[in-house]
């Protein structure tokens, strides 16, 4: 990863650079227009928060029975990163329902369900910090159910339809109705994705470096009693 | 033996409660008040609410709900204190038993109490909103002790593992709430499917289904992160 780093990140760097001249290039959207294009962002925040979920609730799931530190690491990082993305999400989600449905939130499943997600991981980070000692393995227990919860995100996105888009309308779009958005939204995918698993990396590095830091502080407490 | 000793935390949680009946008492008593505070606040806003769209069924289901979700909350809360109050936890954990069945016997003696609750509740919206709830108890039924394991298995883990925790007061509502949404939503929807004229069965029936998987993957959750949870 340490090699890859920097390769990468100058690719992240230019997919996100040429994602807004893909996304002007696409193709508009039979009805929605303009406004549509905010799917390019949109639909790949929530591919980056729930990727983070699942990295999330396996790490934690390791650190619950194996108890081992640096899934610990990465869990919380991954947490952080779910929570970021989340945000995006929900700020893009509703600029684009005001102006395709007329309201800001229309209480459907589908947005609540992914609102909830994203609460169930800012939960996660308040018993991360306020918990106390030990709150590594209650955060660890609330990562593990969070993911859990996820499938009933996705039950809920499939069964109950109502007006937001199901997930399907994706390679629908891709395949037929809109032949050229293919291209800007695997260019945005593909970018959010990397920048999720680099953002992983770096803080998932802070991370161990801390810990590090922290055991030389015991040595040299130690060392001077 | 996973049993008995489920059984043996559950008799030892009645004989406590049977002397003082503080937690019947106070549990009953919130969640009476609940619903006061909901009817206040939802018939104040009848008319509006009717010219919104908003149907009286669906404020007689969420408010059963609700009313059973805070007071299960308490319960949860003062449950748990009491083991932490009187040291108790530590003997129940060095006890040679399966750690699961110490969380068992917690859980059922948690669902006596918020049957209970659910035995003085249902009458009362019933009563209070008019809605016919008694006539429908061949799905409510099912709907409200499937809705109640959930957010129990959770609710008893989430509590026994906070007991270690600083601001364990202020955590559980946070932890619980969002993980146990999903059997509110369930709940409340399926309610009121069953409260309107003529009742929408299939609707029930499907938010039942849902009801009982979550159910499934949450206890079996529960019962294999107790142990781990629970080890210092």
């Amino acid at each position: 990863m340490k090699k890859l780093f920097v390769p990468l990140t100058i690719v992240t760097a230019a997919l996100f650079a040429y994602a807004p001249v893909a996304i002007a290039g696409a193709p508009y959207e039979s009805t929605m227009l303009l406004v549509q294009k905010i799917f390019y962002f949109h639909v790949p925040s929530w591919m980056g928060m729930y990727s983070a979920i699942a990295v999330c609730g396996g790490a934690s799931a390791v650190h619950l029975f194996k108890n081992r530190p640096a899934a610990d690491r990465l869990a919380v990082s991954a947490a952080e990163l779910a929570v970021m993305f989340g945000a995006i999400g929900l700020v893009t989600g509703p600029l684009w329902g005001r102006k395709a449905w007329g309201v800001w939130w229309s209480w459907d499943v589908r947005t609540d369900m992914a609102f909830l997600m994203w609460l169930v991981f800012v939960a996660y980070l308040l018993v991360r910090t306020y918990g106390g000692p030990g709150s590594d393995k209650l955060a660890a227990a609330m990562g593990l159910f969070g993911t859990a919860v996820s499938p009933f995100v996705y039950v809920s996105v499939n069964i109950w339809r109502t007006v937001h888009p199901l997930n399907t309308v994706v390679p629908e779009l891709i395949g037929g109705s809109m032949p050229g958005a293919g291209l800007p939204f695997a260019v945005s995918s593909f970018a959010f994705l990397l920048l999720f698993a680099l953002l992983l990396a770096l803080r998932v590095n802070l991370a161990s470096r801390q810990a590090v830091l922290d055991e030389l502080y015991l040595a040299e407490e130690d060392g001077a009693a | 033996m996973f049993f008995r000793t489920a059984l043996l935390v559950l008799r030892k949680d009645f004989a406590i409660e049977i002397k003082s009946f503080e937690l019947v008492s106070t549990t009953l008593f919130f969640a009476v008040g609940c619903v006061v505070v909901f009817a206040f606040a939802l018939v104040s806003f009848a008319g509006e609410a009717a010219a919104a769209g908003r149907k009286p069924e669906d404020a007689a289901a969420a408010i059963l709900w609700i009313a059973l979700l805070f007071a299960g909350t308490l319960a949860l809360g003062r449950t748990f204190e009491r083991e932490r109050y009187g040291e108790t936890i530590r003997a129940l954990l060095l006890a040679p038993a399966p750690r699961p069945a110490l969380y068992v016997g917690k859980l059922l003696g948690i669902l006596c109490l918020l049957g209970l609750t659910e035995l003085l509740l249902v009458p009362l919206i019933a009563l209070l909103f008019n809605a016919p709830l008694l006539t429908q108890l061949t799905l409510l039924l099912p709907l409200l002790v499937f809705g109640t394991v959930g957010f129990a298995a959770v609710g008893t883990l989430f509590a026994a593992m906070l007991m270690r925790a600083r601001t364990r007061d202020v955590m559980l509502p946070i932890l619980l709430y969002p993980i146990t949404i999903p059997v509110i939503i369930a709940g409340v929807r399926g309610t009121s499917a069953l409260l309107t004229s003529p009742r929408d069965e299939p609707t029930a029936i499907m938010w039942l289904a849902i009801l009982v998987c979550f159910d499934v993957v949450f206890v079996t959750l529960s019962l294999w992160t107790f142990e781990p949870l629970m080890t210092e």
